[in-house]
């Protein structure tokens, strides 16, 4: 099974290889890591200037039409070179919402600063004890005339530091596990008696606790659908985050194997053991497998079809150990360099941890996969 | 799991455990003693183990050990890491001190032993180098005499704690043209000598706790040589020996899953499909390590008949490792989206660390135990090892 893509699409791809091959290297990362901001403004400028930021979103609301299948090719690319912007988080996640439930007059007010590169978003649905669960919510929101008020605190949101607006999942109703009393709201970040205590990922990025004591935001949506509306973009940000994993895949069996050749011990290449071999074919055969999944999700996605949400759980599963499986041999191919922050394989062990948290881990979503069998 | 016990061997147990409790310095109970702690911090309860006389299980009385049987020195190592005491800097009285009473002359016994026991020496292992990982047979750095001299240049890697030490005890070549294994001399070196050049390596996981050291033309007086020249193998075989035995890890293991258990059943609701799935993990990982403790007391009960144990070493060291990494990683799972968080280094307390206080160490260990499958002897070289020695491969 292997797409066709349309010129178009590879147009895209080859353009987001080139802007990365030639602005994006291991070093430049590592300047911006280390930076203040920990992000590249600039580079993000440059990432709209391509058109990236309007890729997936429908040509209505000014975008290029390309949905899941252009994230899907940026996304394995952002995942080769480690890219730390928060594509994901502003545009698949910010951006899907507010295209997805937004009034005209919030369409127009948003997507077009996405769009530009001039506005950062991203979403804070986890709380202190909400695990992986969007129902688990306690934060509450009152209506307050045309507003409401939020009150509460969110837990671990990546990129919050960095953000301009953010989208808010709040109790309007029920109690802790009512499924239907979950609203959205965008927030200013910088609002009143909003307060962030940012810090450091595992993966180099930034994220935030935060708490709300009364801070005033607007209804993304209708009350109460904010659970089915996560749930949907939880699909859409797994398609792009198991594209992202399969491209850091990508580069570590790359990056072992050329190792294997040249690394010398015992008088030959490391890769003349018969039992190192064996291990990068299983490398292969888990990148491989990963692959072909992570393209059949991301169809499916395009394609709206019924059932996507259980490959979607399905999909962060098993890309989610198999992730786990290459990242772990290529630290225990390279040996002792492969520890090292000087080189870039911890960076990827590093990258697909995180992702295998976010949004669940693999055996949340392998236990959600069997939950959602209609025939079970 | 526990030996059966005689009452003297109970009594000696008891003592151990009161000692401990009495004694073992509050400032040593941080969230993680490799990193969080100075070095005149880590030496605190060494200090306090040698005016006890118990600082060198292993050694020989005549060296400053306190001569216990088999069983005892056993019943120490479990009871000090059940503890979750600090163990005393294995470079120095694990190594280095073993292998100078072995190998080493009087002049040399009576300069260094008494100063390893001490605490007053902290020595670091200057075995591998760029080229020479697994394959350490072939290190490249050279020792060329002159006169009452070694000169020495070379490039050592992966050297634990050097930023502290005093003496590194280096595998160096004096005989480029013999056969990799006998060529290889064990020298002792000033870590203040004039050429010595120590340059950290910072890990995934943020800290600092190996080093580059480099050597230029560092002179390295002949007095400095242990044993033959050109025999360093065989001693840096013994020393490796002694290394891996002490991987079995078994009380470390058992202190990290009895704090998994509470991470556990304060994160994750007992309604939680996720909840039953952690306790079938944690008592998978639980019977490995009852599983590998078994083993470990019955190796030690024929020690203790005087059997040798032959390679047992490479098969502690194999699951002893992998099963500190499957807990690291539970642990890791289990504090779910704090799981992102990771400290920065050098820890401080300026700095911002989300969530419960029982997580805020889970990302770092999680990430620094990949070594434990690459160090001391790769687990697929302790592998072949076992192939060779035991199968008969």
């Amino acid at each position: 099974m292997d797409i066709q893509f349309t010129e178009e699409q590879e147009l895209l791809r080859s353009s987001v290889q080139r802007l990365l091959r030639d602005q994006y290297d291991f070093e430049a990362r590592r300047k911006i890591l280390g930076s203040e901001d920990g992000l590249s403004r600039r580079q993000w400028r440059a990432f709209a200037e391509l058109g990236l930021l309007a890729a997936p979103f429908s040509e209505d609301t000014g975008g290029l039409g390309g949905g899941p299948l252009s994230t899907m090719l940026i996304m394995e690319e952002f995942g080769r070179h480690l890219v730390v912007e928060p594509f994901v988080e502003t545009v698949v996640l910010a951006g899907g919402l507010i295209e997805q439930l937004g009034s005209e007059a919030q369409k127009q007010a948003c997507i077009p600063d996405i769009i530009a590169g001039t506005k950062i978003w991203t979403l804070a649905w986890t709380e202190k004890s909400s695990r992986f669960d969007f129902v688990n919510v306690t934060t509450g929101a009152l209506r307050d005339g045309e507003d409401y008020v939020l009150t509460g605190d969110k837990s671990a949101v990546i990129a919050a530091p960095w953000a301009d607006y953010l989208i808010v999942s709040a109790r309007t109703s029920g109690h802790r596990h009512d499924r239907g009393g979950v609203s959205l709201f965008v927030i200013d970040r910088r609002a009143a008696n909003l307060d962030l205590q940012s810090f450091k990922t595992i993966d180099g990025r930034r994220a935030a606790e935060i708490s709300l004591r009364g801070v005033r935001g607007q209804l993304l949506g209708r009350e109460g659908e904010g659970v089915p509306a996560l749930e949907a973009c939880r699909d859409r940000a797994i398609g792009a985050l198991c594209a992202e994993a399969v491209g850091a895949m990508s580069e570590l069996n790359s990056a072992t194997l050329e190792y294997s050749k040249t690394r010398k011990q015992f008088g030959t290449t490391i890769g003349s053991f018969q039992v190192l071999q064996h291990r990068m074919v299983d490398m292969f055969i888990a990148h491989q497998e990963a692959l072909s999944l992570m393209q059949h999700l991301n169809l499916s996605l395009n394609t709206g079809e019924a059932g996507v949400a259980r490959l979607a759980s399905g999909a962060k599963s098993k890309i989610g150990y198999a992730g786990r499986f290459v990242a772990d041999q290529a630290v225990q191919l390279h040996g002792g360099m492969g520890m090292t922050d000087e080189l870039n394989i911890g960076h990827y062990f590093k990258r697909i941890s995180s992702i295998n948290i976010q949004f669940g881990d693999p055996a949340y979503h392998l236990l959600r996969y069997a939950q959602l069998d209609t025939a079970a | 799991m526990e030996l059966a016990l005689s009452a003297e061997d109970a009594a000696f147990r008891d003592e151990i455990r009161a000692f401990i409790a009495e004694n073992y310095p509050e400032e040593m109970r941080v969230p993680n003693p490799e990193t969080d702690l100075s070095k005149e911090q880590m030496l605190l309860w060494h200090r306090i183990l040698h005016r006890k006389g118990w600082i060198a299980p292993l050694w020989p009385k005549e060296y400053g050990g306190p001569g216990w049987s088999i069983t005892r020195r056993f019943i120490f190592e479990q009871e000090t890491s059940r503890a979750g005491t600090l163990p005393p800097l294995a470079f120095s009285v694990t190594m280095v001190g073993p292998v100078i009473y072995t190998f080493g002359n009087e002049a040399q016994k009576r300069k260094f032993l008494p100063r390893i026991l001490s605490g007053e020496d902290w020595w670091c292992q200057g075995y591998s180098e760029p080229g020479s990982g697994s394959d350490l047979a072939t290190v490249r750095t050279k020792a060329v005499r002159d006169g009452d001299h070694y000169i020495i240049n070379g490039h050592k890697t992966w050297t634990t704690l050097a930023q502290h030490a005093d003496w590194i005890f280096c595998l160096v070549r004096t005989d480029p043209t013999a056969r990799p294994q006998s060529g290889i001399s064990f020298l002792l070196i000033d870590m203040k000598s004039p050429g010595v050049t120590v340059r950290p390596i910072i890990t995934i996981d943020g800290s600092h706790e190996v080093n580059d050291v480099f050597l230029e033309d560092v002179r390295v007086p002949v007095e400095n040589l242990i044993g033959e020249e050109n025999k360093g193998w065989t001693y840096a075989k013994f020393l490796l020996g002694n290394e891996r035995t002490s991987m079995a890890g078994i009380g470390r293991s058992t202190r990290y899953i009895d704090k998994l258990k509470k991470i556990v059943k304060a994160e994750i609701a007992a309604d939680d499909p996720a909840h039953l799935e952690f306790l079938r993990d944690i008592a998978r990982v639980e019977l490995d390590v009852l599983a590998l403790e078994a083993t470990e007391l019955r190796v030690v009960a024929q020690m203790a008949r005087g059997i040798d144990p032959g390679p047992a070493a490479s098969l502690f060291k194999i699951r002893g490792t992998e099963i500190f990494q499957n807990i690291t990683e539970l642990t890791h799972r289990a504090i779910g989206n704090y799981g992102l968080a990771i400290r920065e280094h050098p820890v401080s307390a300026n700095h911002f660390m989300p969530g419960p206080d029982y997580g805020h160490t889970a990302s770092e260990k999680y990430l620094n135990s990949r070594k434990l499958s690459i160090y001391g002897g790769s687990n697929e070289i302790q592998r072949n090892i076992i192939a060779k020695a035991v199968l008969g491969l």
